[in-house]
């Protein structure tokens, strides 16, 4: 039987298969144990490896984080759970002034191979603080991997790759779109590598750089365009920090024109740093103003308001059609 | 006053040894040999040399920011000292003489506080972890490591340390909350100094005690004098025992004082008076111990100074190793944030290098 699965199911398999590969993998957090987690993304696996390597913490994601630190020094391997990527804050200190800095501060002598997962993103008609991205927040941090996956080979692939990573990733999963579409996957454990974005469709016009949920809605806007003769060459970036920087800028090469699609508020968001780099590196291809596409400076609306802020298909469809006739 | 009969809430404090040297619990008394009492008061004596010497370089401009430790000796020295070569110490920033008893050479003490990351560079076999800076952040690491001994089915343990100030924060409660729910060895040891910087012991807390913010977490807590070396020995042993047996964490408080400063960037004269610093002189953990190794006839006077001499010695010799040849080599600034270092990166030095070489 074919395993045609969603983005959840994928995070709960790359789990289940790193652990039964690994014994020193330990899977924590608020909820995760008994009940799987409040998205059901690591259902079933304190079932499966008993309640010494899955188990249900007290509420307090410093500590989360924190003793997961200590785990890693100490020889385990910890994929810890976030319930909210908006609760990840009580756990900032612990995640920028030590999970990004041990190995560096020990030159070496410590290194920390864990994973901090955390769903992510807008669009579920949630209650506050469980709606933001503010990746970049923590892709400003040196000595943290920033990871966001958009389908289920790829939320599988690189969750198997953060795991088997030698040092500390954050993976932000888009929950939007947990359950908005299934994929066949390989039911063995297979890695993709962090660092390395993925051409998910090619074309001459305009490239176009998004992550996480925000594929989708660009495939949208993609298919709108097409009608009007526009090819648009849409690069998933998949690895936020370290980001693969060569994909796009040759892209942009070809195309000349750049738009940065992301949820994450416009102002110092990654859209700000990849504008930079298309200006450093491919400025003298550039036919038009690199461009982004992104949340307001605001916070996130409560879900009756939730439709203006993430960038539309029509929206982004609207911009392509701008910046290829600038 | 026997360990079992002293509780963290109350006046009372564990102790063995009294401020003229005479031992009032001879029940508790740990049965140390001539040999180990001598190393103990030699590594206290150490840690004071080594501030004392520290401290003058500083003044001399020749080291930079330095936390000293004097006035705790017997706190740091006497609790690691309870320590097996398996376990593992977490330390806050001010814990000189455990560092020294759990073999940390003093070149890389001397390294980090010159300013280079190979000082926390810690050899291979010293369980001990790096200064950790940002106030209580180590506790939660001290509880993680607990916890893994108990998942890997390993009996080492773990000694933290905070300061009375670290009580105050968040992370001082989700570690000792974590460390007891998962029932994980971890010895937590708060020197209370009785100072945060300038801020006293009275502005952290409302409550009577630090040790008997353990009750709230369901295990015991002690209040134990920290300038009797062989006090903070005996609690530290017994917690330590408990916590291999697999009988969970314990909260100490050493009640101590900070004789010098925060750190060298600090004046301690604009919010203590003399007065109570003079009375806590009396107290010195060093002073007292000396006396009775005095009334043991197991040293002399004379032997004392030569010890000193001995040691100033070594610390000259450790500092001037490093002084002056310790610059950070480029590379490593970028080296070791990844295994592999990014392409971001590798351009950063590459360009960095080229400025360098353009403009010699």
């Amino acid at each position: 039987m074919a395993n045609v699965i969603n983005i959840v199911q994928a995070v709960n398999q790359a789990l289940e298969n790193e652990m039964e590969n690994d014994p020193t993998i330990v899977v924590y957090g608020e909820d995760v144990g008994l009940e799987g987690g409040v998205f059901r993304a690591t259902v079933g696996l304190q079932k499966k490896f008993g309640k010494d390597r899955v188990f249900d913490t007290p509420l307090a994601e410093s500590a989360i984080v924190g003793t997961a630190v200590g785990m890693a020094i100490n020889g385990l391997k910890p994929v810890v759970e976030l319930q909210f990527m908006g609760f990840s804050y009580p756990a900032f200190n612990q995640i920028i002034s030590h999970v990004a800095r041990m190995r560096n501060r020990s030159r070496g002598r410590y290194k920390l191979p864990m994973v901090i997962r955390a769903p992510y993103g807008g669009g579920i008609r949630a209650l506050e603080h469980h709606s933001e991205s503010t990746e970049a927040i923590y892709a400003h941090i040196p000595g943290l991997k920033v990871v966001i996956p958009s389908t289920p080979y790829d939320a599988k692939g690189l969750l198997i790759a953060a795991i088997r990573d030698p040092d500390p990733v954050l993976f932000l999963e888009p929950k939007r779109i947990y359950r908005a579409f299934k994929q066949e996957v390989p039911e063995k454990a297979y890695e993709l590598p962090i660092g390395k974005a993925k051409i998910v469709e090619e074309g001459e016009d305009v490239t176009i750089i998004t992550w996480g949920a925000m594929v989708r809605d660009v495939q949208k806007a993609s298919e709108m365009v097409k009608e009007k003769g526009i090819y648009p060459e849409i690069i998933d970036l998949r690895t936020i920090s370290p980001m693969d920087r060569e994909t796009y800028v040759e892209s942009v090469k070809k195309t000349g024109r750049a738009i940065i699609v992301h949820e994450a508020p416009k102002s110092f968001g990654p859209g700000a740093e990849i504008v930079s780099v298309i200006n450093e590196k491919a400025f003298l291809y550039l036919e038009a103003p690199p461009t982004r596409i992104a949340g307001f400076d605001t916070t996130f609306p409560l879900p009756r308001g939730e439709m203006h802020y993430i960038p539309s298909p029509e929206r982004i469809a609207k911009t392509i059609e701008d910046i290829v006739k600038y | 006053m026997r360990f079992e009969s002293v509780k963290p809430i109350g006046e009372t404090h564990y102790r063995i040894l009294d401020i003229d040297g005479k031992i009032i619990n001879e029940e508790d008394l740990p049965n140390f040999t001539d040999d180990q009492l001598l190393y103990l008061y030699r590594t206290m004596m150490f840690s004071r040399t080594i501030d004392e010497k520290t401290l003058s370089y500083q003044r001399q401009g020749r080291m930079l920011t330095y936390a000293p430790n004097i006035g705790q000796e017997a706190t740091q020295v006497g609790s690691a000292y309870a320590m097996e070569k398996e376990d593992w110490l977490v330390p806050a920033f001010r814990e000189l003489g455990a560092w020294l008893v759990r073999g940390v050479p003093l070149k890389n003490i001397f390294l980090y506080w010159y300013g280079n990351e190979w000082g926390s560079h810690m050899p291979e076999g010293v369980k001990v972890l790096p200064i950790s800076v940002p106030i209580a952040s180590q506790l939660q690491h001290a509880a993680g490591i607990g916890i893994a001994n108990n998942i890997k089915g390993e009996k080492n343990v773990v000694v933290t340390y905070v300061g009375d100030g670290g009580t105050s924060h968040g992370d001082f409660h989700e570690a000792i909350n974590f460390a007891a729910v998962f029932n994980a060895p971890v010895i937590f040891i708060i020197q209370n100094n009785q100072y945060a910087i300038s801020t006293k012991r009275e502005i952290q807390t409302k409550s009577e005690t630090l040790a008997q913010k353990a009750i709230a977490y369901g295990i015991p807590g002690i209040l134990v004098d920290g300038n009797d070396i062989f006090a903070m020995y005996a609690a530290t042993k017994k917690a330590i025992d408990r916590a291999r047996n697999g009988e969970g964490p314990t909260l100490i408080e050493a009640y101590t004082y900070r004789l010098g400063a925060h750190t060298t960037s600090d004046d301690p004269t604009l919010y203590r008076d003399q007065e109570e610093v003079e009375e806590w002189k009396e107290k010195d953990p060093i002073l007292r111990f000396k006396k009775y190794l005095l009334n043991k006839n197991l040293i002399s006077e004379e032997w004392d100074e030569n010890l000193r001499k001995e040691l100033e010695e070594i610390v000259v010799s450790t500092f001037e190793e490093i002084e002056n040849k310790s610059d950070t080599e480029i590379e490593d600034i970028f080296k070791y944030h990844f295994e592999k270092m990014p392409p971001q990166l590798e351009e950063q030095l590459r360009e960095y290098k080229e400025f360098l070489e353009g403009g010699k």
